[in-house]
């Protein structure tokens, strides 16, 4: 018995006697006999609402979460606090089970948010327009890398190596298909190099990519970058980590063409790295270029204020194969969770927080670094990552850290380690990861003298 | 699916025939909604107050300027809005009044497939083992939640036939990007550069769009009498130039393809891979399974099919299910089962060594907290419960179209296609358009105000002011009954004056927009 349907056998003979067929299976006459499946499904039989409640706790009990342990894994997604208000609002019906907005008399919640969340993205960006979401941080690069394409169709990409490799990945996986080859550029010093950038980009760069902070942390010169990438007509693109854009000078105003990202931090829980939101601003010139939904505000036959998707003149389903981009369905509900969110941190609260998240980090990092065998990676400017190299194989470090509780950071090619802080992470927890991060490094150094 | 920008100059312009205002459009009767003028979160800004309050600084304070040079920082923060946390709720909670949802009522969206979302799975989505995991978390200790998704893998693949499952792309048209790239990595592992995908011209949008994303050109392919793929129109198209044909089947008019053997082999005879858009894959689960067709390539909408809540424009799912020839390319990581060497417990790992892959098409793992859903709903459902699914799909689209015929409404808006149905039909609105001088959008209009979702309009292209239907299998005999009954009525009201249905709606919190007029002057932000 199927759940959540309501025929029961007496509907099923009078809806049968309407359509004026004999049975269920007549419905499918069309499909050819060879084609239907004889068998039932090889799935195991429908389970009760509490066994498949107990069967999903207890696969959720064989994770160690971030309520389990004292987590310093950062690299693009943060265990935050997502505020109570945050699932009050996006749990409501009313927000979790519309469509998207095609009718919009009836939908002006949902398109005043996007309204609402499109004007916060563009006050942390520093970029006039902004969408009503994408998928999440790494293929917003890629869609940008598309804006990029149909804008100038130039070959060639450059992309920062402090991009984060997934990024990286996926602008590589989707530029492939239209046929653009991107030429990675290695950091110095943990950051971009300006004079490397200008070297590399040349009549050929169609797009030039960099992150903010980039991948290792480090807050990036983006005054002295964008002058190098722009040099020959290539557009910035620059992915940024949004609660550093509290403090930092944001990308548009040093002359990043598009500034796109990864929207989880902003009141969006980890999920296993999904789903989140993509957030995407661009500059005006690139308005009609853009991807996925935008919200406008305009006024109805009586002049009441409203708000309605708009420009849709660039999407799939008017535009077909001239369309700007083939997003449909995006990521409205996780970008609701981030205005709310926005909302609840307010115009200090934000601030507040990102500064918190630097001095706790500048701390972290003094202590971390100062320990036996463990070095910083480099010394740039950051706000809430840094990156340590560890005289010992990081991996075993970590899983010897994974003993006590606690999960030091990433592990970086070469012995790195990517240690990211929340305001979830104390003064205490800072500590105690010194304490277990050190004694496994001292361990894994011992180890490797007594052999 | 599809809403052209609105003629809203028959509503402004009185010089445009038709314009004649009527009692009910009077601005002075209004509803308590319709009196309360919208207000932005930035309007309700006070300066000085929070919802937000930081946690004790626990570390010496070092100042500022020697952590970040000052001329990285902002002048300012950014300015959103001072507002305290009850009235953010207050905000929000109004704003979401102004929402029409599928918990509220009938949603029947063609293609979109409005069906209930079962409250448990945002319970279990909600567990902590799952909701707060790090994605980069070490395999061993997240072996819950990778045994959770090489599992929904099986299923999937399973439900379309086709063995290797991929969930990484994070909506349909993500997954119809991954198929066409899959399709031009298998084909330059062969050495050959193909040039061409075919689409019908029934496609959802999202299939041209994403063969030009994927350097592809797009060839359309006519459709037949019958409403399925003009086969002699096909057959002249198809050449080794050809990559691919993106399908869905049943397709937008909600019709199976009747010659779809034929169709899969001419594909094939050609050397092009066969894709199947699973937007409509509501109709077959347990029936008939495109792998057992001869399609190469099934992308599946877990917020359709499968049940995610669609959260007024996502989140989604696009996994992809593919044949053996495809399997080498799939993105990666691939969630994959170890066996260890020594027996004992089955390890689940991340598997990166796939040196065929097209590589990543996003961060980490893909949408998990949809597979949670998704994979609660198969379970709830089992085999037979997903067959039962489909069929009570199929049996309430031809019931519903059926009462349609016997309450007279067909004769305004008749099915376009004039056969047994699968999930969803779509109707012509070109009779009413003629003979009760109302268009296709009015009477969507009209039904907003009978508080049901209208159906997607003016899609698919092919049908003149075409509606299309789609009920669900989680509706009621009575709420089809119901949905019947407002459509005659609609209808029944504009026989006697037409611009009822043109001036409406009127009980909407706010009544029809000037969609040309935003787009022509866009206001996509608040000035602050």
């Amino acid at each position: 018995m199927s759940r959540y349907t309501s025929a029961t056998d007496a509907d099923r003979a009078a809806m049968l006697e309407a359509i004026g067929v004999a049975s269920v299976d007549d419905l499918f006459a069309d499909i050819p006999e060879k084609l239907r499946l004889t068998r039932a499904l090889d799935l195991p039989a429908g389970l009760a609402e509490q066994e498949v409640y107990a069967h999903l706790r207890a696969l959720a009990a064989r994770n160690v979460s971030a309520a389990d342990e004292i987590s310093f894994v950062g690299a693009g997604m943060y265990d935050h606090y997502v505020p109570a208000l945050v699932d009050a609002i996006a749990l409501r019906s009313e927000f979790l089970t519309p469509y998207t907005p095609y009718q919009p008399e009836i939908s002006q919640g949902g398109l005043q948010v996007m309204f609402e969340y499109q004007t916060a993205i563009s006050e942390l960006t520093g970029l006039p327009v902004s969408n009503a979401s994408v998928y999440e941080g790494p293929s917003a690069v890629g869609a940008a890398g598309y804006v990029a394409r149909t804008a100038n169709k130039r070959p060639k990409f450059v992309a920062s190596a402090g991009l984060h490799p997934h990024s990286l990945e996926t602008l590589r996986t989707m530029s492939h298909g239209y046929g653009t080859e991107v030429v990675e550029l290695p950091l110095r010093d943990g950051a971009t190099d300006p004079d490397a950038l200008a070297a590399a980009v040349d009549d050929d760069t169609g797009a030039v990519f960099l992150q903010q902070p980039n991948f290792l942390g480090a807050i990036e010169d983006l005054d002295a970058l964008a002058p190098a990438a722009k040099a020959t007509g290539a557009l910035l693109v620059v992915a940024a980590d949004p609660i550093p854009l509290a403090l930092l000078k944001p990308p548009g105003e040093s002359g990043a063409d598009l500034v796109v990202g990864e929207g989880q931090p902003l009141g969006n829980r980890l999920d296993f790295g999904g789903p989140s939101f993509g957030f995407f601003a661009a500059t005006e010139a690139l308005l009609r270029r853009m991807p996925g939904r935008i919200a406008g505000e305009t006024t109805d036959v009586d002049g009441r204020r409203g708000f309605v998707l708009t420009l849709q003149t660039r999407e799939q389903h008017i535009r077909r194969e001239k369309a700007t981009s083939n997003i449909c369905t995006a990521q409205a509900l996780n970008a609701l969770c981030g205005m709310v969110y926005l909302a609840w941190l307010g115009r200090r609260g934000m601030v507040e927080l990102a500064e918190l998240l630097v001095q706790r980090t500048a701390y972290a990092r003094a202590t971390l670094g100062a320990l036996d065998g463990v070095a910083l990676l480099h010394e740039q400017p950051v706000v809430r990552e840094f990156a340590l190299r560890l005289d010992a194989p990081a991996e075993r470090v970590r899983e010897r850290c994974f003993e006590h509780g606690i999960d030091p950071g990433l592990p970086l090619e070469g012995d790195g380690l990517l240690v990211a802080i929340t305001e979830q992470r104390s003064r205490a927890d800072i500590d105690r990861l010194a304490e277990v991060l050190g004694a496994a490094v001292r361990e894994e150094r011992r180890e490797r003298a007594a052999v | 699916m599809n809403e052209p920008l609105s003629d809203n100059r028959l509503h402004t312009d009185p010089e445009i025939e038709g314009f004649r205002p009527i009692a009910r459009r009077d601005p002075a009767v209004q509803t308590a909604q319709q009196r309360d003028r919208a207000t932005t979160i930035y309007e309700r800004s006070v300066e000085g107050r929070r919802a937000f309050v930081p946690p004790a600084l626990d570390v010496p304070e070092q100042p500022l300027d020697e952590l970040i040079p000052a001329r990285l920082r902002r002048s300012e923060g950014p300015k959103l809005p001072e507002i305290s946390e009850p009235e953010i709720v207050r905000h929000y909670v109004r704003l979401s009044t102004r929402n029409f949802h599928l918990d509220e009522g009938f949603y029947p969206l063609g293609s979109c497939t409005m069906k209930h979302n079962p409250k448990l799975h945002e319970r279990v989505a909600a567990l902590d083992g799952f909701a707060r995991l790090h994605p980069l978390q070490h395999p061993s200790k997240a072996q819950g939640a990778l045994e959770l998704m090489w599992r929904l893998q099986g299923a999937l693949g399973e439900i379309a036939g086709l063995p290797h499952v991929s969930l990484q792309p994070s909506a349909g048209s993500h997954g119809e990007l991954a198929g066409v790239l899959l399709t031009r990595a298998y084909h330059e592992d062969r050495g050959e550069q193909r040039t061409k995908v075919l689409t019908p011209d029934t496609a959802h949008g999202t299939n041209p769009a994403t063969v030009t994303m994927a350097g592809y050109e797009v060839v359309k392919v006519a459709t037949a009498d019958d409403g399925g793929v003009d086969v002699e129109d096909l057959r002249a198209k198809a050449d080794d130039q050809v990559a691919c044909l993106m399908l869905t089947n049943p397709n937008t008019l909600g019709l199976w393809d009747r010659r779809i053997e034929e169709i899969a082999a001419i594909v094939h005879d050609v050397g092009a891979t066969l894709y199947y858009d699973g937007a409509n894959l509501n109709a077959v689960v347990g029936i008939s399974r495109p792998g057992d067709i001869g399609f190469d390539i099934v992308h599946f909408n877990l917020h359709k099919t499968f049940t995610q809540p669609h959260g007024g424009g996502g989140p989604g799912a696009g996994p992809i299910a593919v044949s053996d020839r495809i399997e080498p390319y799939l993105p990666r990581p691939q969630v994959v089962r170890r066996a260890p060497e020594n027996g004992g417990e089955p390890r689940f790992d991340l598997d990166y060594d796939r040196p065929k892959s097209i590589g990543r098409l996003r961060g980490f793992q893909g949408n998990f907290g949809t597979f949670v859903r998704s994979y609660a709903y198969i379970r709830s459902l089992g085999a037979e419960g997903l067959r039962e699914m489909s069929e009570t799909a199929v049996l309430n689209a031809n019931y519903l179209l059926a009462k349609l015929r016997e309450n007279g409404v067909a004769e305004h808006l008749p099915a376009a296609y004039d056969r047994i149905c699968m999930h969803e039909f779509v109707l012509s609105g070109a009779p009413a358009k003629r003979d009760l001088k109302v268009k296709t959008l009015d009477v969507a209009k009209r039904l907003l105000d009978h508080n049901v979702h209208p159906p997607t309009v003016y899609f698919p292209l092919l049908v003149d002011e075409a509606l299309l239907v789609e009920p669900t299998e989680t509706e009621t005999r009575e709420t089809l009954d119901h949905f019947a009954a407002v459509l005659r009525d609609v209808l029944d009201e504009a026989a006697e004056d037409p611009d009822v249905a043109r001036d409406a709606p009127y009980t909407t919190p706010v009544r029809r927009l000037d969609e040309a007029g935003a787009a022509k002057r866009p206001v996509i932000r608040q000035p602050l």
